[in-house]
């Protein structure tokens, strides 16, 4: 056991640190409605080496040696201080690494640098009404038709894209072969003609959701990601990227904070929050598990350094993280009693009403990139071995 | 950077595992549990013999020397066979308290004598944690009366005990004064007892006047209980799952059913962030003290909570069959059950935790 980072990383941490307290102010407050300042405040981070930092420079990022120590310093940091690590829409954390691992090089030039920079925001085209947690179903078609993929159908749950410039979409493209071999992974503009998006409000009251339909959409046959039949397999890449992001147990660590000092500073009854024996065993029962999930954090980090395998260990971070996130927005709630229920601009509101906020957006992301319970079959399967469920014939 | 076992940690546990199912395997076990003892000694000499009983004790007393997450492992290691053996005492709690506070006359009179696995030692620390009305121990003139319920590894030659005021004490089993009663619990894979003191010569450990010495006692002895119900909440895993894969009804494995996969994935999703949690703690005793009380009072507490919700679950997959006697699961059942407990149940340790850091 050695937690020290050693020198060189902490003179490196020292620098990120000093970046977050001069540049603070330069972050845009809300990413995706201010492109101009997103822009910047983007290709800023890129520069300095915090975004995009082992990308090669040929893609439009940093071009340094991939370090996973300091991609963690550079995440702890900008979270201790609370400063947005710049944007991380689905085209970044999910797409460019799928593209650079299975993408053509004429691909990673033209797509990889404007997505970096936020000139092009991407959406995600794979759910669909029929094809929820059996995402292989999908039915939305791709036919070729001379130079051209011709795509009709139709996609739900679809973040961001009312606003989105391109979308990455799972379209079945071979019909007569077993589900998974007749899928493909193509790219294309939104606004291409024959898309139309209809906005779907969730419960948090936000419309970043979406059901998208798509009528003779007509893109070049080379806006494809991997052959004919392989969408199967790139888009499980992508989900592999996408589990890794959920359930960060530093995020967690950043709320449950936040949540003590709430406790510390609100009272009922003349009586601080933090003095009620029943809340205040729910919260340390609340930080226990925190502690857990950041000693399997470390866990993960230390096996990835030294190349072990810690399959499992990883394997549970969505359903367990995303859980107690919610757990954790579920207390504050409980805390502030009728308080709780404020919301959007209601007066006596604390902390933005960003707990009920959060308490719903977790619920969401409990069901999203894997619902609890295909996590949970996943772990059984894959993780401790069990037989797989019978085959249904279609 | 690295946070994760050694290759000597990895052939620690594994020689220790081989040594337990050669050797103490669940016949073996359940032979010792049914005759009230007797045999144990035989499985403490043996695991002595691999010098397990010098784990902790630094080289110059004969011990091996190694740190309290080598320990831990070991426990673990005890928890996932069940073993019925002094280790959490004798091997951890009074060796660390003698080495830290004990005088050097007491250090070479009885580090050697454990390193060696000739003295047991049990420890009786509970009230200091969990004080019970009709229970404390007090000091006039360096000798003991009143009564220590809970003293871990009963069945000992030397007891640790710590009084009121948290001092603590070495008095043997053969002392004038001394009355010892078994207790009988749930767990018969571990000898627990009362000890009462009638005005009783008991030897101070100088260095314990410091009251954070005792605390350390404790931490130690949770984190090895934790690293106990770590292992043997794994091994109830492994058996529901292995269970699962093997019996057949509807004309299908249960272990194809949702119903019993799910229950399987949630016992994994709960007790895999405790093996790095308990890891953590272990190493935070030794090498960060600004941490290493917090850590252990909370990494006791989970490891209670997810025990116990593994040790239903898993009892739940197995069925009918999961409840008898003849399979033995309740071993594991009511070992962590009793874990769970001693020194300080979870809602205790939540409430010490939140104290640390002036929340309560």
């Amino acid at each position: 056991m050695d937690l020290s980072y050693g020198p060189q990383y902490e003179a490196f941490r020292q620098q990120v640190r000093r970046f977050c307290e001069l540049n603070a102010h330069l972050a845009p407050k809300h990413v995706l409605l201010d492109r101009e300042k997103t822009r910047a405040w983007q290709n800023l981070l890129i520069e300095n080496g915090y975004v995009a930092r082992a990308i090669p420079k040929k893609y439009g990022g940093y071009g340094a040696e991939p370090d996973i120590l300091k991609a963690h310093i550079i995440a702890e940091e900008f979270a201790r201080a609370q400063v947005p690590p710049g944007f991380r829409g689905q085209g970044i954390a999910y797409l460019v690494p799928t593209l650079l691992e299975m993408g053509t090089e004429e691909q990673k030039l033209r797509f990889i640098s404007p997505t970096l920079s936020t000139e092009i925001i991407w959406c995600e085209g794979y759910s669909e009404p029929n094809a929820g947690s059996d995402l292989a179903s999908v039915k939305t078609t791709a036919v070729l038709d001379g130079d051209d993929w011709v795509v009709n159908g139709q996609k739900i749950w679809t973040s961001t894209a009312e606003r989105a410039d391109w979308m990455f979409c799972l379209v079945r493209s071979e019909l007569d072969v077993p589900k998974h071999q007749g899928l493909s992974f193509l790219l294309f503009s939104m606004a291409t003609p024959g898309i139309q998006v209809r906005p779907l409000k969730t419960m948090t009251g936000d419309s970043h959701f979406n059901e998208v339909f798509f009528t003779h959409v007509r893109l070049p046959a080379d806006q494809i990601v991997g052959q004919r039949g392989q969408g199967w397999q790139v888009a499980n890449n992508v989900l592999l990227h996408e589990r890794d992001d959920l359930g960060d147990p530093n995020a967690t660590l950043m709320r449950l904070n936040l949540l003590i000092e709430l406790m510390k500073n609100e009272s009922a009854d003349g009586r601080r929050l933090i003095d009620n024996a029943v809340l205040r065993d729910r919260l340390m029962r609340i930080q226990a598990k925190v502690m857990a999930m950041r000693a399997n954090d470390l866990r993960l980090l230390s096996a990835k350094l030294n190349q072990k395998d810690a399959s499992l260990a990883a394997m549970i971070v969505k359903l367990q993280g995303t859980e107690l996130r919610h757990q954790l927005e579920a207390l504050a709630i409980d805390a502030l009693g009728e308080l709780g229920i404020l919301y959007e601009d209601g007066a006596h509101l604390r902390n933005e009403g960003s707990w009920q906020e959060m308490y719903m957006l977790y619920l969401g992301l409990i069901i999203g990139g894997g619902t609890a319970q295909i996590q949970k079959n996943i772990i059984s399967e894959r993780g401790l071995g069990m037989p797989r469920e019978p085959k249904v014939k279609a | 950077m690295e946070f994760g076992l050694s290759a000597e940690q990895l052939l620690l546990q594994e020689s220790v595992g081989r040594h337990l199912q050669r050797h103490v395997p669940l016949e073996v076990v359940k032979h010792i549990v049914n005759a009230s003892a007797g045999g144990a000694a035989e499985v403490w000499s043996g695991l002595s013999d691999l010098g397990l009983s010098g784990t902790i004790i630094e080289e110059q007393y004969g011990g091996i020397g190694l740190s309290l997450l080598d320990a831990a492992l070991v426990a673990e290691t005890l928890g996932a066979h069940a073993t019925p053996a002094p280790f959490v005492a004798t091997a951890v709690m009074v060796p660390l308290a003698i080495a830290t506070a004990g005088s050097d006359a007491q250090r070479t009179r009885w580090l050697p004598a454990l390193a060696e696995g000739r003295v047991v030692a049990g420890a009786g620390v509970n009230e200091a944690a969990n004080s019970r009305v009709g229970a404390t121990v007090r000091a006039t003139g360096g000798k003991l009366s009143g009564n220590a319920l809970f003293v871990l590894d009963f069945d000992a030659d030397v007891y640790l005990v710590a009084d009121d005021h948290h001092a603590l004490y070495l008095v043997e089993s053969s002392a004038t004064g001394l009355n010892r009663r078994v207790l009988t619990t749930i767990d018969k894979t571990r000898s627990v007892g009362e000890l009462v003191f009638d005005n009783v010569q008991a030897d101070l450990l100088p260095g314990s006047s410091d009251p954070n010495v005792c605390a350390r006692v404790q931490d130690a002895g949770r984190i090895m209980l934790a690293a106990d119900t770590l292992g043997a909440a794994g091994q109830m895993l492994t058996q529901a799952v292995a269970y699962s894969k093997g019996r057949t009804q509807f004309g299908r494995l249960i272990g194809s059913f949702q119903a019993v996969k799910h229950l399987c994935a949630e016992m994994a999703a709960e007790l895999e962030p405790c093996r790095a949690m308990m890891w953590y703690a272990a190493h935070a005793f030794d090498a960060l003290p600004d941490e290493s009380r917090l850590t252990a009072c909370h990494t006791k507490a989970h490891l209670s909570e997810v025990g116990t919700f593994v040790a239903r679950t898993a009892t739940e997959v197995h069925g009918g069959i999961g409840f008898t006697d003849e399979l033995g699961l309740h071993l594991w059942f009511k070992r962590i059950g009793a874990n769970r407990q001693l020194l300080g149940g979870p809602d205790r340790l939540r409430e010490e935790a939140a104290r640390l850091q002036q929340l309560a």
